[in-house]
């Protein structure tokens, strides 16, 4: 086993070798332009770009031709909902979307706030998931767009996309989807679950970064969408760029591999997860899990360690590389709003770690990390005051605390 | 984050940890932060009643690496000066030799402010416990 041990696959996961190697020669030998038109340099490239296409649409049960390349999925997800606000304008202003998203969602919905969008922020029930009867009262005959991811990106949860797709087509509005942490992971299918556009990330599931795609429903209904980059016309004039044919290609083996194995990957990665919060329960009291485990992704498994702050977690577990919900870890110094919208409290978010396993985790490093955690969380709650307070029986929610 | 060599020390070798009797007159407890902030200190003092020096000092602390290490410092620094000296204690001395990063500075703050309250607890209490002899010092 080697250190440090990579736990943190909701922020990025390695290329996979086996992506690599196809990745290759798309470097150096064949570097044509995919929108050369006459000759064999373009037409290779071509020819590549549409195989990643019709990979990258099996893995969500899409045709090829509803697949836009793009730079990855903040700017899917900058195109889908200013691309529709634009291009449906005259139909409606109201956007609905909810508290958990991913600030790529959020702060395109803050700016078209700033353009005169109405938008509603549902909020979430204590497990992570969205109230189907909320989004319906929210829907009004102003609404164009509902945009809500599939599983979040923190905590994991599952949110119920299949129903949301069909109160979404029942009252006429598209649906958008940050399908980021979910595609690769879980069987997505994008006409089962009536999505109409969905953002898709290369590097979440082992290809490269600096490569995404958004789906763009064709067919009942067609989406249409205002392009927000000018130039050149490419991708049905949805999105000008020249493409970038090597991370295309890496996007697409990528897509084919999760494609094949991830019935037994999900299973291998869930039982792995499992192990972890087991073991971890089993040895510490105070202990929460974040998010309902009812509708959750096979790798993600997001902790409150309650009486540890979690950026001295970290440092005492410093060759695992994880991430916390904690202020001290954050670049604006707020507790993860993710956490907050549960109302669990500022503290538990505080003291929250949140551990995604990939592909190339292992049984052995799963079983290192679950010890050392322990014994971190163990020496840290000797220092606390708080779980010194607790151990004494002490509400600590009746203390007066001296706040700055 | 990178830590200083000096944070790393204290986080992974802390001094003093620990609690004092809270009940005995001789020891002033202080205890600041929130949980919902992210960081709590406690930090007690066992003062001399008849030298007025400082002959043990405790703490616990629920907060990042540097807030550990800043009150790992303070307690450290307590030992043996006098109630007067402690209160002298600022915290920029605590950045100074911690060499905290500027958004590690709100830790210091809350260590000199639990020195001052530990030192305040111990004065109130001999204030009540003395009577007029002592008068104790309220902020």
């Amino acid at each position: 086993m080697k250190l440090p041990i990579y736990m943190d696959s909701h922020a990025t996961t390695p290329v996979d070798p086996r992506v690599f190697e196809v990745m290759s020669p798309y470097f150096t030998e064949i570097f044509g332009n995919a929108a050369s038109r006459n000759h064999s340099f373009g037409w290779q490239a071509e020819e590549a770009v549409e195989k990643a296409r019709k990979q990258v649409a099996d893995l969500i049960g899409a045709t090829a031709k509803e697949i836009v390349w793009t730079s990855g999925a903040t700017e899917s997800t900058n195109l889908a909902l200013k691309g529709v606000a634009e291009m449906y304008a005259e139909k409606g202003n109201h956007i609905i979307t909810q508290a958990t998203e991913h600030k790529a969602t959020l702060d395109t919905c803050k700016r078209l706030e700033k353009n005169g969008v109405r938008v509603t922020y549902l909020a979430v029930q204590t497990n992570g998931l969205i109230d189907l009867q909320q989004l319906r009262e929210a829907i009004t005959d102003k609404t164009i767009l509902v945009s809500i991811m599939y599983a979040n990106n923190e905590i994991g949860v599952v949110q119920p996309v299949a129903e949301i797709g069909k109160i979404c087509k029942e009252r006429g509005v598209l649906f958008h989807t940050d399908g980021v942490q979910a595609v690769g992971k879980i069987p997505v299918n994008a006409i089962k679950d009536g999505v109409d556009l969905m953002s898709i990330s290369a590097h979440k599931f082992y290809g490269p970064k600096g490569v995404g795609a958004l789906y763009v429903r064709r067919r009942s209904p067609r989406v249409q969408l205002t392009a927000q980059i000018d130039g050149g016309g490419h991708e049905r004039g949805m999105r000008s760029g020249t493409l970038n044919v090597t991370g295309i290609v890496g996007m697409g083996a990528a897509a084919e591999i999760c494609n094949k194995e991830m019935a037994a990957e999900s299973a291998r990665l869930s039982a792995l997860r499992d192990r972890l919060k087991d073991r971890i329960l089993a040895s510490l009291d105070e202990v929460y899990i974040n998010g309902t485990m009812e509708h959750h992704l096979p790798h993600n498994l997001n902790i409150s360690f309650a009486y540890v702050e979690g950026e001295s977690l970290l440092m005492g577990i410093n060759e695992i590389a994880v991430s916390s919900g904690s202020a001290c870890t954050s670049a604006t110094l707020e507790p993860s709003y993710v956490l907050k919208a549960l109302g669990a409290g500022d503290d538990l978010a505080h003291s929250s770690i949140r551990f995604g396993l990939s592909r190339f985790n292992t049984e052995e490093e799963v079983d290192y990390v679950a010890g050392k955690v322990i014994d971190v969380v163990q020496k840290l709650r000797e220092l606390s005051p708080l779980y010194e307070m607790f151990k004494e029986g002490v509400d600590l929610t009746k203390v007066q605390w001296t706040a700055h | 984050m990178a830590y200083s060599d000096k944070v790393l020390d204290h986080y992974n070798n802390p001094r003093n940890v620990g609690s004092l009797d809270k009940k005995d007159s001789n020891v002033g407890t202080g205890m600041v932060g929130a949980p919902e902030c992210g960081d709590v200190m406690k930090l007690q003092v066992r003062v001399n009643p008849e030298t007025g020096i400082i002959e043990d000092a405790k703490f616990k602390t629920f907060g990042c690496g540097s807030a550990i290490a800043s009150s790992s410092l303070a307690a450290e620094w307590l030992y043996g000066k006098t109630v007067d000296e402690a209160l002298a204690i600022k915290n920029t001395d605590i950045v100074n030799e911690l060499a905290l990063p500027p958004v590690k500075i709100h830790c210091s703050v809350l260590a000199e402010d639990a020195i001052k309250a530990a030192i305040q607890d111990y004065k109130s209490k001999q204030g009540s416990a003395v009577g007029a002899g002592v008068t104790a010092t309220t902020h």
